[in-house]
């Protein structure tokens, strides 16, 4: 793997997000890249969401947005490519070689790097998936420079120019800023769904460049010998929920999340829970919120007996409309949440159930 | 076998408090503990070992006080420790960490060759995934991480065989030893010690290595080596304001119906979507 230095020792380190000079060298790189996680044609949608975030960090350095495409040929790539500007991308670079066609650390790391040190981007975003955190956790290494995982924020600074990422530390409990300064590609990981999905723009050009990078399958030590697909797809269900039904320890007991799900169902929506109660095996853990669980961003998110932790809230407070129901008024849910209804879950639970299936009922006769 | 394992001693992050006045973190009395996540990795390390022989040897960097880590680590079948720790070591960001770990495993690898590494798949305390793809790397290892099951080990032909979590499914790869491993949560339970591992972990001398015994490059460790800088920690603002309550006579019906008329005056694109 070649291990190349992309940066020569900083002349001047400045610390903190002071003002300070990049060598002639570094200037050179520019640009903020995303790369487009595609596995077998299908595209992740975080890339989306970060090629809209992209878009706006470029757009205040004035410079271009690049999408990087990795993957065997095939017919889905030019597709990808379209959807890739649409969503944001000035140039795509697509990468194709047979021995891309199913993600392995080996090959993507080692073209990824080729690639950055060709092209010289000044910042490079990847999803904060299973794929984007193994890459990335790589090339950070084979480039030696910076890295922030699981960004929950992205802006430039204005003193210095450089991507000042935002994330959560010490469990949620606080935020920090981190910043890359005298080492570019600066890197960053951002989880799904924690950026807003950037308007689709179906007339938006761009360019595409292609790169073959000729890859000889018998240096890669490892071998794909099948994927399994999951058979059930609740996990994607959940964090692309349009509505969420959430139960926190207040419910007591695993027979009252039924009336959870009693309203989920009445309301076509996905159900959602604190750490508590998949850890007591109330629910699948697939179905946590949180932290250590899924991100989400629905429209409407009704979380019933649940404190709302710090751990809890980050992984929800980027829904469009939170209700809180707690029979405590001073839970911290109440500090975040839009609305609050103070009562007892195991009551008002079954009283929305009831009272939203008779406005549909009303709904479709008026239809 | 010789396989190595990193863990990390965390704060236990459930109980950190933050000063109200100073807004800094109250680390007073936080009980410390082992990354939750390393669990799972030196669980499956042991029973490696159980299954082949050899030995299992736990690293960490961390100050003088990680120790306690390491014997816990030991008390549940770990052979032997090493505590790479040095206040040249202070402010390592994940390229420095990984820099400093694998110079410690290289030297490992010189006493023993070294077959596997095990990291976390990641810290409670930092997050960030990257220690483990960071010592891969280095060491020019195969890096498997989100290893749900390794399949099966040959020692003869050198081959691993895991189940490893990717989007939407699960790959099986094969590769080759030396790898680097992070296990998926959940892939398995930490055992009870035993009483000679609890009585052997109070007894056995820890290995204390610091940067002059395996460091080559000084400037690749601390601050010096860390590309990326800590700008600003600051506590997540709260919402400008706190939630509207919703107020009704008559109980939780009448509860329900005052919120279902919020949402549809407040939100009449959102009615649709609930009304379906
Ligand atoms: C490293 C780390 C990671 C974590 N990750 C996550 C994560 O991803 N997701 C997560 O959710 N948590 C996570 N946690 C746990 C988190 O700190 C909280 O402990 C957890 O979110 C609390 O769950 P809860 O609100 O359901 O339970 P509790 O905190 O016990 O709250 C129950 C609430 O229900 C209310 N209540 C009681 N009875 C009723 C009733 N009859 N009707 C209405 N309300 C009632 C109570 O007033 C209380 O507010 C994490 C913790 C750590 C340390």
């Amino acid at each position: 793997m070649s291990q190349a230095p992309a940066n020569p020792p900083p002349a001047k380190k400045a610390a903190g997000g002071r003002k300070f000079e990049l060598s002639e060298e570094l200037k050179a790189y520019k640009g903020v890249w995303v790369i487009v996680e595609q596995e077998r044609g299908k595209v992740h949608t975080v890339s989306y969401e970060l090629l809209g975030e992209a878009r706006k960090l470029a757009d205040k350095l004035g410079v271009e947005v690049g999408a990087v495409i990795l993957g065997a040929p095939g017919p889905f790539i030019n597709e990808i490519s379209g959807e890739a500007i649409a969503y944001g991308a000035d140039v795509v670079y697509t990468v194709l070689d047979a021995a891309l066609a199913e993600y392995r650390t080996e090959p993507y790391s080692k073209v990824m790097t080729d690639v950055v040190n060709t092209f010289k981007p000044e910042i490079v975003l990847l999803g904060a998936s299973t794929l984007g955190r193994d890459l990335a956790g790589a090339i950070a290494t084979t480039l030696l420079t910076g890295l922030t995982a699981d960004c929950t924020e992205l802006d430039i600074s204005p003193e210095n120019r450089s991507l000042a990422a935002t994330r959560p530390t010490f469990g949620g409990t606080l935020l920090c800023t981190i910043q890359t300064l005298a080492y570019r590609p600066q890197m960053a990981t951002i989880r799904p769904r924690v950026m807003q999905m950037p308007e689709r723009d179906g007339t938006r050009t761009g360019r595409v460049v292609e790169v073959t990078p000729n890859l000889a399958e018998d240096i890669f030590v490892t071998k794909v010998l099948d994927f399994i697909p999951d058979s059930d797809q609740e996990e994607a269900q959940l964090a692309f929920a349009d509505i969420i039904v959430s139960g926190g320890k207040g419910l007591q007991k695993a027979e009252n999340f039924k009336l959870v799900w009693d309203l989920a169902e009445v309301l076509g929506a996905e159900v959602g829970a604190s750490r508590p109660c998949t850890q007591a095996g109330w629910v699948t853990s697939d179905r946590q919120v949180g932290q250590t669980g899924k991100t989400v961003r629905p429209k409407l998110y009704i979380a019933a007996g649940i404190s709302g932790a710090i751990q809890h809230r980050v992984g929800c407070e980027n829904s469009d409309v939170i209700l809180a129901i707690n029979s405590d008024p001073n839970a911290p849910i109440f500090d975040f949440a839009h609305h609050g209804i103070v009562g007892d879950a195991l009551q008002i639970l079954p009283a929305l159930t009831e009272q939203f299936r008779q406005r549909r009922l009303v709904n479709r006769k008026a239809s | 076998m010789h396989i190595v394992v990193c863990i990390k001693q965390v704060p236990d992050s459930a109980q950190i408090r933050i000063h109200p006045v100073t807004n800094t973190i109250m680390r007073q009395g936080v009980p410390a503990i082992i990354n939750p996540y390393d669990l799972f990795s030196l669980e499956e390390a042991l029973r490696l070992k159980d299954r082949f022989g050899g030995r299992v040897t736990v690293l960490t960097m961390g100050p003088p006080m990680a120790e306690a880590s390491l014997r816990k680590a030991m008390s549940f079948g770990a052979t032997d420790a090493v505590l790479l720790t040095d206040r040249k070591f202070a402010g390592s960001d994940t390229l420095a960490t990984s820099y400093a770990l694998t110079s410690a495993i290289r030297k490992l690898h010189e006493e023993e060759p070294v077959d596997l590494v095990f990291c976390g798949k990641q810290t409670i305390d930092g997050d960030t995934a990257q220690v483990g793809p960071g010592i891969a790397t280095r060491m020019n290892m195969q890096q498997l991480t989100y290893v749900a099951k390794i399949e099966d080990v040959n020692l003869d032909s050198r081959e691993i065989t895991v189940q490893r979590r990717s989007e939407g499914g699960v790959q099986v790869l094969k590769s080759r030893l030396p790898a680097m491993i992070t296990m998926l949560e959940g892939s398995n339970s930490m055992r009870f010690g035993t009483m000679d591992d609890m009585f052997r972990a109070a007894r056995t001398p820890l290995k204390l290595w610091n940067k002059d015994t395996c460091v080559d490059d000084e400037a690749k460790v601390g601050l010096k080596g860390s590309p990326t800088v800590v700008s600003k920690v600051f506590v997540p603002k709260p919402r400008a304001e706190k939630a509207k309550m919703i107020e009704a006579e008559g109980g939780a019906s009448a509860q329900a119906a005052a919120a279902i008329d919020m949402l549809f005056t407040t939100y009449p694109k959102l009615a649709n979507d609930l009304v379906r």
